[in-house]
């Protein structure tokens, strides 16, 4: 039986979407299999990411409402046999599917797969409710800054009232030239707030953009310092203890070591 | 009603008391009252008496104890002096004045007290708490805090640390760039004085109630 996850932010924009599909991809990496389901319905954009727009079949309202079977409409990866997505529709809007009818997809995904990534909408409304419904678990991503932490902390509350396990942070596109002359918030302080575990750190990178524009998830760029944050962020979710990233770009001891195990 | 009446009627120098059962439902005893009154009715003609009810732990609405006083009314003779419960006992349903609580107050939530409120944790920006009494918080400020919400000016807001969005004491609403800013490393209080808000360290709050403590020592 495996795993539901949501990934949720309250706020847009601050990468959910990214943090879905390259956790996704890095979970398969790991030979899990995986399965992401995109609940933004109406705004899907998680197949564009992955480079599967023009795979689509079926997507999630034609499942909700007996069109096709899951196993129809799941699209799979191109660069992994392991790697599945549901993609939500486009021509429908998020009331146009209820809570319950997601629970029952993703209850129906769980036996075949690891892991079932949900990508959640932005907002707190329907939308929210209907990602959340058939979790296990949870991961806030937020950014570091103060609108994307209220709004996170605004979504940890409202995760704390459902019987979920306690929610972890991702903290997103994070500059370390910023943080360094203290004109972004700490991370220590966004934890501070937030109170609650944090699952990873990943830098702002431009490679992150063009990957995702290619179609491409980041994590499979072993020169991007994203990919290298997602990856650890997925070992983490697999139980490894992983320090932080180190921000410092020039961290020569790492450098070194990529170059060793040939990854850099 | 086999066994015991739930009326019982005792004789003291100032009149009489009923003692009514508390445990017996309120129709079954004004019955039993109407019966115990006719059967007695010729005690109950003559010279005016006093009467004294007692209604154990029973609590009367207007209309109940307006119910029960026609009942006693129907002999002329008789002048209800009073009707009384006993003190409710602190049970645990009733609410205490401080209350204690756990947790984070997370943006978009709110926390409505009435009385005095001690929160273990921090409330974030966007979050609430409100009551009619004191907010001690011991944790982190952030959010908005709402003391002496029913109009007790008298009330304060502590926390551990001070960081609010916004302090609202009885009428008076305040923001700290504008009013006062802290940074300061110890607890402190929020409170009116002169109808604005001032902040102090919470040592001075002994000074501002100006209530008399006396720490016996060697």
């Amino acid at each position: 039986m495996g795993e539901a996850i949501v990934v949720t932010s309250g706020k847009g924009g601050v990468g959910k979407t990214t943090t879905s599909a390259n956790l996704g991809t890095a979970l398969a990496l790991m030979g899990k299999k995986v399965c992401m389901v995109d609940t933004d319905i109406g705004l899907r954009n998680l197949d564009v990411v992955m480079g599967l727009e023009n795979r689509i079949i079926y997507d999630l309202v034609d499942v909700a409402e007996g069109r096709c079977r899951v196993n129809q409409a799941l699209v799979k990866d191109k660069r992994f046999d392991e790697l599945y997505m549901l993609p939500a529709a486009q021509t429908k809007d998020k009331n146009d599917i209820s809570p319950e009818q997601v629970r029952q997809i993703v209850e129906s995904l769980k036996p075949d797969f690891d892991y079932v990534i949900i990508d959640c909408p932005a907002g707190i409304e329907q939308g929210f409710r209907n990602a959340v419904a058939g979790a296990d678990q949870a991961i806030v991503v937020t950014t570091p800054e103060n609108a994307a932490v209220r709004d996170a902390d605004r979504v940890i509350g409202l995760l704390e009232k459902s019987n979920m396990a306690p929610p972890k942070l991702v903290i997103n596109r994070i500059r370390p030239n910023l943080l360094k002359s203290g004109d972004m918030l700490e991370i220590d302080d966004i934890c501070q707030v937030l109170a609650i575990d944090l699952i990873g750190i990943v830098p702002d990178d431009e490679l992150v953009i063009k990957a995702a524009n290619q179609g491409e998830p980041t994590v499979m760029n072993p020169d991007s310092r994203a990919a290298l944050a997602y990856r650890n962020i997925a070992r983490r979710i697999l139980g490894e203890t992983v320090p932080l990233l180190q921000l410092d770009e020039k961290s020569g001891v790492l450098r070194r070591m990529k170059k060793f195990l040939g990854m850099g | 009603m086999a066994g015991k009446s739930p009326i019982t009627i005792k004789g003291v120098k100032e009149g009489l008391i009923f003692l009514l059962d508390d445990q017996c439902d309120f129709v079954t005893l004004l019955e039993e009252l109407n019966a115990k009154l006719d059967k007695h009715v010729q005690q109950f003609t003559g010279p005016i008496v006093h009467v004294f009810v007692k209604l154990g732990s029973r609590q009367l609405n207007d209309e109940d104890t307006e119910r029960l006083r026609s009942v006693l009314k129907k002999q002329g003779n008789l002048i209800v002096q009073s009707i009384e419960s006993d003190p409710l006992p602190p049970d645990a349903d009733a609410k205490p004045s401080l209350y204690t609580m756990t947790g984070m107050v997370r943006s978009g939530q709110t926390i409505d007290y009435d009385g005095t409120l001690v929160l273990l944790g921090d409330v974030n920006p966007g979050g609430t708490l409100r009551c009619t009494g004191d907010i001690y918080v011991l944790g982190a400020l952030r959010g908005m805090a709402h003391a002496g919400s029913a109009g007790n000016d008298q009330a304060i807001i502590a926390a551990s640390l001070m960081t609010p969005t916004q302090l609202r004491i009885a009428d008076v609403i305040s923001r700290p760039p504008d009013e006062w800013a802290s940074a300061d490393p110890w607890m402190e209080y929020a409170f009116l004085r002169d109808g604005s808000m001032a902040i102090d360290k919470l040592a001075s709050l002994g000074r501002h109630r100006k209530e008399v403590m006396q720490f016996k020592g060697v």
